[in-house]
């Protein structure tokens, strides 16, 4: 029996190593370090969304005092701040941008943003926002290293200032070369690189939270059944030791 | 207290049946680990039909509300989360306990005469699963859901003459819409779970009839007589079993079972609850990532992959160029599993006693099965199309070698009883 499960183990560690040469290569990803815990980078975060992106894109599935007591924020304060469409405390947090004139605007209807850690992750958010060049054969003067050819302005442009992209002079293979190194802003922005990106990781760190708002709550609950299931397997052992007993005799 | 009990006992059999199938049933004293599966896929089913239950009172099944609602769910609703990732977990841990249980048949020889009949009911539970898990996968209304379900309805479409129209009826529309999913909500919620839990019922009616296999293959029921007195288990057992024969080995399931099943259920629970509460999605297994995206039947995903459980007969199915073939395959998969009792010819029972190339046969096997599982996850590049013909092939050559030589196997002495 060992044997066997050895070998099947072996196999299909050889499968899965040699399959995975397959998988094609994408923009690398840069890390989010989200942390749910930081209600301050959930606020900024909060801010942020709703200042620039709440006027497109909608957050249709979460409510605003569900964000506003989970985000440590008192109802009264961010029904004056965060609130601009005059909903009540208690709505969705939804927007009043038709569907059918965002296709004509942009192209395509700007996707709810509720779940869309979910389904991108926070690595994906938070390089994508950080990933706007100017590429003026596009509509609106931008596109996206992370999401070509995206149909979105670069909104946070008065935050970073122009992104282009920059290239250096190396030697490869004994000729200069322009090699690709990143992307820059020209600083005309409000925030410097390392505020931009922290604002960046806020807004990425919020949504994360919108998508799974539960999150927190679940995993403490997690580990008070994990608690419960302890003493329930003990328990269940002893009670299993205290009748075996009888077997062993007869 | 005797007194309600007497009168119960003259108007219904209540203690003939708790004797019978629990409290004087006779179980081999030998079970192992894997023999914990059957009693954890009762428990996973009892999870299924009482979170379902809870889930159906918020649940809005139209095209228009269903994603929204499954949201109010996770977001509004009390512990709503935790109803949705009991279900949603539940139903791979369902998967994973039944392969587990199959395998665990498979290896000792569980199908084999007389429980030809237990496993066929066995493979209508499997059967009927996948057609629930299958709905039930459409009712978030995801991405994922959407073209999953376009993918395995228009396998049909295959089927030569009747397949474009078989396609429609099944979808009620001429792509999946709010029509489809109105039905595959009512066969989820009501109409396959009835069907499976009559399914359970004969399945354990007749286990109980033939009793349980173990892992030495070795058979507790003895002729009549042919024991001495002092041989025998000290254990009262019902006289429905020992008045044809003399049980050895073997006692009682219900307390000694049920205690030991009892640790078995605790350890799984701390797997399962590890899941929901900090897994739920299992790195994209459980729940997909573009099924947090709302159907939209204008957008094609980029790679769609149906659910982890599907994916060993999924990799058949797209191995195979042509795709009625692959369809006759993928059915044949499982056609294949149903026959076994019939395909395998041999005596014995038990892996422990049979011939060396049997052990191989079965271990390549699983290695396909996990194989095909992985493959079936993956787009089909030419390397990968590669592998899974490889593995489809092994898979069926399991069941062509063992009709072979099952018929005159080399196999070890079985011991006349279970020593230990």
């Amino acid at each position: 029996m060992k044997q066997f499960l050895k070998t099947t183990l072996l196999v299909a560690a050889t499968i899965w190593s040699v399959a995975g040469f397959a998988a094609g290569p994408t923009v690398p990803l840069d890390e989010a370090k989200v942390d749910l815990h930081d209600k301050a980078s959930l606020q900024r975060g909060a801010q942020l969304f709703m200042n620039y992106c709440l006027g497109c894109h909608s957050m249709e599935y979460q409510r605003y005092n569900r964000t506003f007591n989970d985000l440590g924020i008192p109802e009264d304060l961010g029904e004056a701040n965060l609130q601009f469409t005059g909903e009540k405390v208690g709505d969705l947090i939804t927007n009043a941008m038709p569907a059918e004139a965002a296709g004509a605007w942009f192209g395509t209807a700007a996707p709810d943003l509720t779940l869309v850690a979910r389904v991108r992750g926070a690595d994906w958010i938070y390089t994508y926002l950080r990933s706007f060049y100017v590429d003026e054969s596009r509509p609106f003067g931008v596109n996206n290293t992370v999401f070509p050819n995206v149909g979105m302005p670069h909104v946070l442009q008065e935050l970073q200032g122009v992104p282009r992209k920059t290239t250096e002079q190396r030697m490869i293979d004994g000729e200069m070369q322009d090699v690709y190194v990143g992307i820059k802003t020209d600083g005309s922005g409000m925030l410097s690189e390392s505020e931009y990106d922290q604002a960046m990781l806020d807004l990425t760190n919020f949504l994360v939270y919108t998508g799974e708002p539960m999150l927190l709550e679940q995993r403490r609950l997690g580990w008070k059944v994990f608690g419960f299931l302890l003493v329930f397997t003990i328990l269940a052992w002893l009670l299993k030791r205290e009748f075996f007993k009888d077997v062993k005799k007869k | 207290m005797k007194k309600l009990i007497a009168w119960f006992d003259e108007r219904i059999p209540m203690t003939k049946t708790w004797n019978i199938h629990l409290a004087q049933y006779p179980a081999p004293k030998n079970f192992n680990f894997w023999y914990l599966f059957g009693v954890l896929a009762m428990l996973v089913l009892v999870n299924q039909i009482l979170t379902g239950i809870w889930l159906t009172m918020n649940y809005v099944p139209s095209a228009d509300g269903a994603f929204a609602s499954v949201e109010y769910i996770m977001r509004d609703i009390d512990y709503g989360w935790l109803l949705r990732y009991m279900h949603s977990t539940g139903a791979s841990a369902f998967f994973v306990v039944v392969y587990l249980h199959m395998f665990r048949g498979m290896m000792y020889g569980s199908y084999q005469k007389p429980r030809e009949l237990l496993w066929v009911f066995g493979m209508l539970i499997f059967l009927v699963l996948m057609a629930e898990a299958f709905m039930g996968y459409l009712l978030p209304w995801g991405q994922m859901s959407y073209w999953g379900a376009q993918v395995i309805i228009s396998l049909f479409g295959a089927i030569p003459i009747i397949g474009d129209d078989l396609t429609l009826w099944i979808r009620g529309d001429y792509v999946i819409s709010g029509a489809t999913l109105n039905r595959f909500f009512a066969l989820h919620v009501i109409a396959l779970p009835l069907v499976l839990v009559i399914l359970v019922f004969l399945h354990i009616i007749a286990l109980h009839e033939v009793g349980s296999n173990n892992p030495e293959g070795i058979n507790i029921k003895k002729p009549k007589g042919s024991v001495p007195e002092e041989e025998k288990p000290k254990f009262k057992f019902h006289e429905r079993f020992t008045n044809k024969y003399d049980i050895v080995d073997a006692f009682p399931f219900f307390p000694y079972y049920v205690v030991k099943d009892l640790v078995g259920i605790g350890i799984f629970l701390f797997l399962f609850c590890y899941v929901i509460f900090f897994a739920p999605a299992m790195g994209g297994l459980f729940l997909e990532p573009p099924n947090f995206e709302p159907a939209n039947p204008l957008k094609t995903p980029e790679h769609i992959a149906p659910v982890w459980y599907f994916t060993p007969f999924y990799a058949i199915l797209r191995a195979v160029p042509d795709k009625l073939l692959g369809v006759i395959l993928m059915f044949g998969a499982i056609v294949a599993l149903f026959l076994l009792p019939w395909i395998d010819r041999g005596k014995v029972r038990s892996i422990r006693y049979r011939c060396g190339f049997h052990k191989v046969n079965l271990t390549l096997f699983v290695i396909s099965f996990i194989a095909l599982g992985y493959l079936g996850l993956k787009p089909a590049t030419e390397v990968y199309t590669f592998f899974a013909r490889v593995f489809t092939f092994l898979y069926f050559a399991f069941f062509v070698f063992l009709f072979f030589y099952s018929k005159n196997e080399n196999t070890k002495p079985v011991p006349e009883r279970i020593t230990k």
